[in-house]
């Protein structure tokens, strides 16, 4: 029988948290900001079919970088956890509070009990009543959750990518204006990100009562394009 | 509460009627099938036309949805149901809704006991859009339509107690561009229609009024009216069903499935309908009711003098 080598607790953690922030900052970031009507997330993504932003109930909404099939079953048991919740209690008592939270002890315990950690970050943002009441938050790989109120940069160069975005934000900035920002945040100054790149989806305030919705290609074109074009002026042609 | 987390095995993927199984939260996961039956007392009676119960009169009085139909026409589908819910030889509800979106492209209707039959709907609601979240596309028709029947039949056990539930489901199939009708029975039965169906206690008065005035290709407006008549007959034949009511304002629910979806025909657009049936009821009918006079003329007898307001129905 062989004994296991002792290793210092603290070394322990530290060498789980380098392994699973060198293999996020690897992946292509994402950005979500709150915009004049309810929350937006604009990801570099360059598959059409594998998502990174998805649905996950009425008002809330889930996003993740890092290795793909860990937060897509991250996704699918958030989408579980919520529709089991609504059908227990009520819609109304669907929150992404909670939601958060769910991930974060889960996150948290794959974190300090098994051998590898969670290679991802995640985001659930859910679109209030109001403006001002909307949510973002942002889970890291050990559990920790962070709770913000105007945007949230996820996965690599994500330190950069959020001072590109305090410089440009505005709490009720039209979706046109916050999406060229987020565009502008992911891309930095040296490189270009065509629509086909990226990912946009957003929760909107008065889309009934499934507020999420793909902002597929033809749109970010025209978002990004036209200067102060009218966020609703290509709410058609597209689907949540 | 934790986060779900099913190991590999036991994954109910997008099924989420799987996932309240696994956790114990299913309403529809009674024993079903022969072995059941033969311990059950009294089983023997239960197995009337329908799956009608056996003991009747032992159990409370459960309310029962009545009358719905469904016809087929130009661009989709129409759905309609009367609002009335009974208790026996009560009305336990004037109001009920019977005719449900199921998703934006399709719609259930109910017949049988309410309770389990709005159980089924909201359980059915949840089906569908919980696998379009997480397959990220919707199911086709076809297997919505499987899905409903997997529902009706894990509720047989209860059927053959006489807890029935009876739903009609239509919708607009996107990928063969029309609207298509599916009916149920207790046993899980899944049936395609061609171009109409009727189910319930009134049903079939409503099927054959349909059948009598369906025409291939009918506007939306030759559809509705169609259906309101299809319910005005089946009110006028069976107690259970409830005809319009225009001292509390009260009409059938009728919603169109198109291509754009499922839409509820305004309540105002249905009284207009009802107005335009009893305004073409042939003498033969109206002097059928024995009240000889034409001023009742618009109200079959009933007992509850629900219809008698009918005839004063030129009140919008």
């Amino acid at each position: 029988m062989t004994m296991p080598f002792y290793v210092a607790p603290e070394q322990f953690m530290k060498d789980k948290a380098d392994f699973a922030r060198k293999n996020i900052a690897r992946g292509r970031p994402l950005v979500a900001t709150v915009y004049g009507q309810g929350v937006l997330i604009c990801a570099e993504n360059s598959s059409r079919s594998l998502h990174k932003v998805s649905e996950i109930y009425d008002k809330i909404a889930f996003a993740g970088v890092g290795k793909y099939n860990e937060f897509d079953q991250l996704r699918v048991s958030g989408v579980q956890a919520a529709d089991v919740k609504g059908y227990q209690f009520s819609r109304e008592d669907v929150d992404a509070r909670s939601l958060a939270n769910l991930y974060a002890r889960y996150m948290g315990n794959v974190f300090t009990h098994e051998m590898k950690p969670l290679e991802v970050e995640i985001l659930v943002a859910e679109v209030g009543a109001k403006q001002g009441e909307d949510q973002i938050f942002h889970i890291l790989y050990d559990g920790t959750v962070v709770d913000e109120d105007r945007f949230s940069a996820l996965g690599g160069e994500s330190e950069a990518i959020s001072s590109r975005m305090d410089r440009a934000f505005s709490p009720d900035w039209p979706l046109a204006e916050a999406l060229k920002a987020c565009v502008g945040a992911l891309s930095g100054s040296e490189r270009r990100l065509s629509p086909h790149e990226l990912e946009v989806a957003v929760l909107e305030r008065g889309n009934g009562r499934r507020a999420f919705r793909r902002v597929l290609e033809p749109e970010v074109q025209a978002l990004l394009g036209a200067p102060g074009a009218d966020a609703a002026a290509g709410s058609s042609g597209s689907s949540a | 509460m934790t986060l779900p987390m099913f190991p590999p095995g036991r994954d109910p993927g997008p099924d989420f009627h799987g996932v309240l199984r696994e956790l114990g939260l299913s309403p529809f996961s009674q024993p079903v099938g022969a072995a059941w039956l033969a311990g059950q007392p009294g089983s023997a009676g239960a197995g009337g036309a329908q799956g009608m119960p056996a003991r009747l009169d032992e159990r409370p009085a459960l309310a029962h949805g009545t009358t719905i139909c469904a016809v087929r026409w130009r661009d989709g589908v129409v759905m309609a149901g009367d609002r009335r819910a009974t208790a026996g030889s009560a009305i336990a509800h004037r109001t009920m809704e019977k005719v449900h979106p199921a998703d934006a492209h399709s719609g259930v209707a109910i017949a049988g006991v309410a309770g389990p039959a709005l159980e089924m709907v909201r359980l059915f609601q949840l089906q569908l859009e919980h696998y379009e979240k997480v397959e990220g596309q919707a199911l086709s028709l076809e297997g919505k339509a499987n899905q409903l029947s997997q529902m009706v039949r894990s509720n047989f056990s209860m059927a053959m107690q006489g807890l029935v539930v009876v739903p009609l489901f239509a919708g607009y199939d996107l990928r063969r561009g029309r609207g298509r009708i599916y009916t149920y029975d207790p046993t899980g039965g899944r049936y395609e229609e061609t171009d109409y169906h009727a189910e319930g206690s009134g049903g079939r008065d409503a099927r054959t009024t349909i059948k009598l005035g369906y025409k291939e290709g009918m506007s939306r407006e030759e559809a509705i009216e169609l259906c309101v008549r299809a319910l005005w007959e089946a009110a006028d034949e069976d107690a259970a069903t409830g005809g319009p009511d225009a001292v509390r304002g009260i009409y059938p629910t009728v919603a169109t499935i198109t291509a754009e979806g499922f839409q509820k025909v305004p309540e105002a657009e249905v009284a207009e309908a009802f107005q335009r049936v009893i305004s073409t009821l042939s003498s033969a009918e109206v002097r059928a009711a024995g009240a000889g006079t034409a001023a009742a003329g618009g109200g079959p007898a009933q007992a509850e003098g629900h219809h008698s307001a009918d005839s004063g129905g030129s009140r919008p």
